[in-house]
């Protein structure tokens, strides 16, 4: 037992570590891509001014967002083997599947979130922009299409951004249900080594790396679709106004 | 409801109040972290500031689960090191005492930053109407800025405790015997985990749903006696 890293245990298990970050980005971008289809539609149904398309919606919202998603994790995938009628429907190969169950619960759980962020995009719209809409006799579809969503989605850009890195983090929990994720790598390497510093330092500079690509990502995306809203007082020259 | 839940009701119940003894533990080491943390933000010590900015942004930067792992197999590695570098019999850290110490340092880097915008918020002249006085600085954080602090503080602190109790749950996966952990022993027995788990789901929305309320009672309370804009 020495405080210095033992950087052949470190080696040895990097190929373990990179197939392992395969595993919790593809479970990231695919639970994102379904969530984000998911929380359009039901954000509109959401800010709705009818209690029939609004309230489902919010609860919904309310019973996902406050509960664990661990909770969420443990209905799906143990949770529905209790039902014989699951057990011997033609979905049950898939409900059984540890991929399809993680798969599912983040996008619900995603879904719910992402759903709220938007919604409390749209509700911050400004009331002539809809006005104006509707004054050039844009129908309910066309004003969501073209002024409301577009708008509003790029005034979620930041709050989203947090909810991205937030479902990476969350990702961490699938360890529990046999996916080798790289925290289930990290857990596997520090029971075969007892070396702490190398497993569990090892995946933090991994999950780092994650982090501040995805920060940088949505840095890059609010330049280019939210820079009409930045706080800059710079003087342009003649005739590169709209340069960028 | 006890044939439902085939006698195991009361042992998941039980597991209810280390939950929430977690959860609440937690919050007082957060808040001391988070104070610390934005004192140490608003420091003139350019030290204590870098400092305070790395702890943030380590925290932000890893997954809780991760951080808990980290703590409770690393902080035994380190404490095994240090007994035996002593001399001293074996010192195993208790799992409850881990998982509490890590959820508050996490969380505590999430209220340094609410801590730091609340007292960014309180007028200048507040403090400096206190220096004038002759109030030590002790005594001016004490008396003046604190107490005006914690208006500001309540919505970030609000939104900060409900993700801490759901952020709870992760302590059954380093071997805590809380509610979902009771739960799945419960559910394994009796083969019917969905019912125990909707069981745990039901709590927790119980738990979030008195704390809104509890909490909204809270911010009127330290907001009486604030101007209200109309718009």
């Amino acid at each position: 037992m020495s405080p210095v890293i033992d950087w052949d245990v470190v080696r040895e298990a990097l190929p373990l570590f990179v197939r392992g970050w395969g595993v919790t980005l593809l479970l990231l971008s695919s639970a994102l891509a379904a969530g984000f289809v998911l929380a359009v539609p039901l954000a509109v149904l959401r800010v709705s001014r009818y209690p029939l398309l609004a309230l489902p919606v919010r609860a919904f919202t309310f019973v996902f967002r406050g509960t664990p998603l661990l909770v969420q994790l443990s209905l799906v995938y143990y949770g529905l083997a209790q039902f014989p009628a699951i057990r011997e429907s033609v979905a049950w190969p898939l409900l059984r599947d540890a991929w399809f169950c993680a798969w599912a619960s983040f996008t619900l759980n995603t879904t719910a979130y992402t759903t709220e962020i938007f919604a409390g995009a749209l509700r911050a719209t400004p009331a002539g922009e809809l006005e104006a809409a509707r004054a050039i006799g844009m129908d309910a579809v066309a004003q969501y299409r073209y002024v409301l969503l577009p708008a509003a989605l790029r005034r979620a850009l930041p709050q989203y951004g947090n909810e991205v890195v937030g479902v990476m983090h969350a990702t961490a929990i699938v360890s529990a249900v046999s996916l080798v994720d790289l925290t289930r790598v990290a857990r596997d390497v520090y029971a075969t080594s007892l070396l702490p510093l190398e497993a569990f330092g090892t995946v933090a500079v991994f999950y780092f790396a994650t982090t501040f690509g995805l920060v940088g990502l949505f840095r890059l995306a609010e330049q280019r679709w939210l820079g009409h809203l930045r706080a800059t007082v710079t003087v342009a020259p003649a005739g590169a106004a709209h340069a960028h | 409801m006890n044939d439902l839940l085939h006698g195991y009701g009361p042992v998941v119940a039980g597991g209810v109040g280390v939950t929430l003894r977690i959860a609440v533990g937690s919050l007082a080491m957060a808040c001391v972290f988070g104070l610390i943390g934005a004192l140490a933000r608003l420091s003139a010590s350019r030290i204590a500031r870098v400092l305070a900015q790395v702890y943030t942004t380590v925290v932000r930067g890893l997954p809780e689960l991760v951080l808990m792992l980290a703590v409770f197999y690393g902080g035994q590695y380190l404490v095994n090191l240090a007994t035996q570098a002593a001399g001293w019999p074996d010192l195993d850290i208790p799992p409850a005492t881990a998982g509490t110490l890590t959820i508050g340092f996490i969380f505590g880097a999430y209220l340094a930053e609410t801590f730091r915008g609340a007292f960014l918020a309180i007028p200048r002249g507040q403090a400096e109407a206190a220096r004038a006085f002759g109030y030590p600085p002790a005594r001016i954080l004490l008396h003046v800025t604190l107490p005006q602090m914690v208006r500001h503080a309540i919505p970030g602190f609000a939104n900060t405790w409900l993700v801490m109790v759901k952020a709870t749950a992760l302590v059954s996966l380093i071997g805590l015997d809380d509610m979902i952990h009771r739960a799945s022993l419960a559910a394994a027995s009796t083969r019917e985990p969905f019912t125990f788990y909707l069981l745990t789901a039901v709590i927790y929305l119980a738990i979030t749903s008195v704390s809104i309320v509890a909490l909204r009672a809270l911010e009127t309370r330290f907001s009486l006696g604030v101007r209200r804009l109309d718009f």
